[in-house]
């Protein structure tokens, strides 16, 4: 059996191990992340939330999730 | 006064009082307070998700985004760049057009930067924003915001969270005359009285954080500022008398007994 290959990604500033070709949309579902709640970047680009699950995750992927928090 | 609206953007609202969702100790205190404060608009701050701790309640739990407008803002950006980045996600997170841009310039002060401040305004605009400007009390710097596209002009009243009060009223009342948009007063407000002044000077609304979140008693300091927003504009409509240096009695002269 091929063993699945290990890469580092890196999520809202903390590393993280995860399958090579993990797509991005069970990254997300993995972390229990509410998308309709939330904004996505991989790598500085705003990624479009209907396209997740074409995504998949490469090696020193950047990925931000932000919302929205108490603020003036 | 059932006509007298608000309007920015062409968008309608019924309360001339903006709040922020900050400095609140609990988000259900943050929620009530609003609540109280009758506000159709409330600033909200675009932040990391906690993906550590997935329990962390989510403002969106608590203010309903479909029955209040989020103002999505850039607190906490020092560059153009970073305010960009920042409303675009905002943008994407539920298709907000409606936003305030502040670039700070100072970490101490936190007055604004206003190239930096105007150039974003310029992108944003372009880029289908409708963008309500945090900007210095400078009638010249309102006016260059008010060109490249600004929805609305937010002069600060002092620096953000000092409490101070509106140290400038003469240039926030320059500002109100010389443009055709909105003029929200932003930042520096310390008790109620600051709001009706600001109202008085003919502004079109004010925004209110601190002073409101850090009262010692937040929900009545909402209700105050509530109450204050609404007697400053009736006030102003009201059109107040002329100042002169000699009395004028209130009671008819003649007939004295």
């Amino acid at each position: 059996m091929k063993k699945i290959k290990k890469i580092k990604i890196k999520v809202n500033g903390k590393f993280s191990t995860i399958n090579e070709n993990l797509s991005l949309f069970t990254l997300l579902n993995q972390l229990k992340i509410p998308l309709k709640k939330v904004a996505i970047e991989l790598n500085h680009e705003i990624v479009d939330k209907k396209k997740l699950n074409n995504i998949k995750l490469k090696k020193d992927d950047k990925i931000e999730i932000v919302h929205f928090i108490g603020g003036g | 006064m059932i006509n007298d609206k608000l309007i920015i953007a062409k968008k309608k609202f019924n309360s001339r009082l903006i709040v922020g969702t900050g400095k609140y100790k609990t988000m259900s205190e943050c929620a009530k307070a609003i609540k109280l404060s009758g506000a159709d608009i409330v600033t909200v701050a675009v932040r990391r998700v906690n993906i550590s701790d997935k329990k962390k309640p989510l403002l969106m739990d608590y203010i309903d985004p479909k029955k209040i407008t989020y103002l999505p803002n850039t607190a906490g950006c020092f560059t153009s760049e970073e305010a960009l980045r920042t409303l675009r996600l905002a943008r994407e997170i539920g298709g907000w057009k409606l936003v305030k841009l502040e670039v700070l310039g100072d970490k101490k002060n936190l007055f604004p930067d206003m190239i930096e401040t105007l150039r974003s305004t310029e992108v944003l605009t372009k880029e289908g924003f409708k963008v309500m400007v945090y900007c210095n009390d400078d009638p010249l710097m309102a006016k260059r915001l008010e060109n490249v596209g600004a929805s609305a002009i937010m002069p600060l009243a002092a620096p953000i969270g000092s409490g101070l009060g509106i140290l400038n009223p003469t240039n926030i009342k320059i500002i109100r005359s010389q443009t055709k948009l909105p003029v929200i007063v932003d930042a520096g407000l310390g008790q109620a009285s600051d709001a009706t002044i600001a109202m008085e000077l003919g502004c079109d609304g004010v925004l209110a954080n601190t002073a409101i979140a850090k009262a010692k008693k937040p929900f009545l300091m909402s209700l105050a500022f509530k109450d204050a927003v609404i007697a400053g504009r009736q006030s102003y409509l009201a059109g107040r008398i002329e100042k002169t240096i000699y009395g004028s009695a209130s009671s008819p002269t003649t007939g004295i007994i």
